[in-house]
């Protein structure tokens, strides 16, 4: 069995060598070494699932995953829903610990997102719980719980309308206080789908003949708006997005194929643009969200 | 004989949207949810004649989203805005801070306007009118009634006399085709608020 180890952080800064190293694994049923995992966050733990997946896709059977060994990390993610989902995706030892029945302090459990009534489902969800978090750790205003909500809502739609594949989201606030002084929140959305350039392949690559690629593909999506659909009422989600991650003063990154755009604001040190990733199918979005000054 | 021959109407898209989707809320988020509430509104439509002054009431719904903007506002408007269309207009109210972005931004994209109670008895014009577009609409939402004798004195230059019927014509302002008053859509659906 070919091993793929885990990084032992898996967040937004290292989720890419997963996807890389998953791509590049030799053929054959692969194991997952989460042994040594002592940090998740949900594009970590969205992003564990999606390798998997792919990996499962690929070669025809589940892959095994080793489970960490930190009782803290394991218990973190079955609070945030992982097992239920994982399940389906890896063969694991039953060491897995049961959700408690107990209040959660999660703020949106990692989703399956496979059609519409998943988005209203999420959105119904982050009406019961959002708004206390953004204001208590945020300091963000009552009414951002319905900005949160049309984010999350546009970003889950992305999946549904441009990947033709189902996706996973999570969101969950954390205290940055090293790193940044302050709470976060992360919204992780990923799919394994067709990604950006191959939903924009049809209507546009022909106008950036041997330029086209997943970075022009992301520029054109992410910069400028471009859609498949010849309706010019489309392909405003991602611009919305972009535009009120910004008004918050937060970062969005997009991966797709072997590229990775992003909006980054000044605290965070992550290039705009990231090229010669390896080809990893569908689309990987995060988002990060911090305190008010 | 009355001088607006238009019995205005008002629809609830609160109560559309629960009709539409299985929600605890009146969320109205994702491109099908929202092209399902405009279809029904377009029902509506149907029966309400060759002419027709609707109130789109968005006070109950929670959250909009962009897609759901598009159809239900902006889809909407460009639906009755075509040649052989029926001649619709369209006051949207509970236009609430949370909502008012996503329509705006809709609005902005499709080169479109609309009228919108932002307030409690505050219209505002949305969208992407003009500057003589814009202050024709607010020169008619001060007055609310404007009598074509009145339209000289009032707009003293051609090029605002041409905004004010510009905006009779992107359907955000109604002029009587019994006397040629000119009527603010705020004060035609009042009654309903």
């Amino acid at each position: 069995m070919n091993v793929l180890s885990v990084p032992t952080s898996l967040d937004h800064l290292t989720v890419d060598e997963l996807l890389d190293a998953t791509h590049v694994a030799a053929e054959g049923r692969l194991l997952f070494d989460a042994r040594h995992l002592r940090w998740v966050d949900p594009n970590g733990m969205v992003g564990l699932l999606l390798a998997g997946s792919v990996v499962q896709s690929r070669s025809g059977v589940m892959p095994r995953l080793e489970l960490p060994e930190n009782v803290d990390v394991l218990g973190y993610l079955s609070r945030m829903g992982f097992f239920r989902e994982a399940q389906e995706i890896f063969e694991y030892d039953d060491r897995a610990p049961r959700r408690g029945s107990g209040p959660s302090d999660v703020l949106l459990e990692i989703t399956p997102i496979r059609a519409n009534v998943d988005v209203h489902a999420v959105v119904d969800r982050v009406q019961a719980q959002a708004g206390t978090v953004l204001a208590s750790k945020l300091g963000y205003p009552a009414s951002a719980v319905v900005q949160f909500s049309v984010i999350l809502s546009e970003v889950c739609q992305n999946i549904i309308e441009h990947a033709e594949a189902p996706g996973f989201v999570a969101a969950q606030a954390y205290n940055w206080s090293k790193r940044l002084g302050r709470f976060v929140v992360v919204i992780s959305v990923m799919d394994s789908g067709r990604g950006f350039r191959g939903s924009l392949n049809d209507e546009h690559a022909a106008r950036y003949a041997d330029r086209w690629a997943d970075t022009t593909a992301l520029e054109a999506a992410f910069l400028h708006g471009l859609t498949r659909f010849p309706d010019s009422g489309r392909g405003q989600g991602i611009q919305q997005i972009r535009r009120q991650v910004q008004r918050w003063n937060g970062a969005i990154t997009i991966r797709s194929g072997t590229a990775r755009i992003g909006q980054v604001p000044e605290w965070d040190d992550t290039p705009p643009l990231v090229d010669g990733l390896e080809p990893f199918p569908g689309s990987q979005i995060s988002i990060i969200l911090p305190a008010k000054t | 004989m009355t001088d607006v021959p238009l019995d205005p109407i008002a629809i609830d898209v609160g109560s559309l949207v629960k009709k539409t989707v299985t929600s605890l809320y009146s969320h109205l988020v994702t491109r099908p949810t929202g092209r399902a509430v405009r279809m029904a509104i377009e029902t509506q439509l149907l029966g309400a004649g060759s002419r027709s002054l609707s109130l789109i009431d968005l006070s109950e719904v929670t959250i909009l989203d962009f897609s759901c903007a598009d159809e239900v506002v902006a889809k909407l408007l460009q639906r009755y805005l075509e040649v052989d269309a029926q001649e619709a207009f369209f006051v949207f109210c509970g236009v609430h801070e949370p909502h008012r972005d996503q329509i705006q931004v809709v609005l902005e994209r499709q080169g479109l306007v609309a009228v919108a109670e932002t307030d409690t008895a505050v219209f505002e014009l949305l969208g992407a009118p003009d500057d003589l577009e814009q202050r024709a609409w607010l020169r008619l939402e001060e007055r609310g009634l404007i009598g074509k004798d009145d339209v000289e004195s009032l707009f003293p230059e051609d090029e605002q006399r041409a905004a004010l019927n510009r905006l009779v014509d992107r359907r955000v302002a109604f002029r009587s085709p019994i006397s040629g008053r000119y009527h603010a859509l705020s004060r035609l659906v009042r009654h309903l608020l």
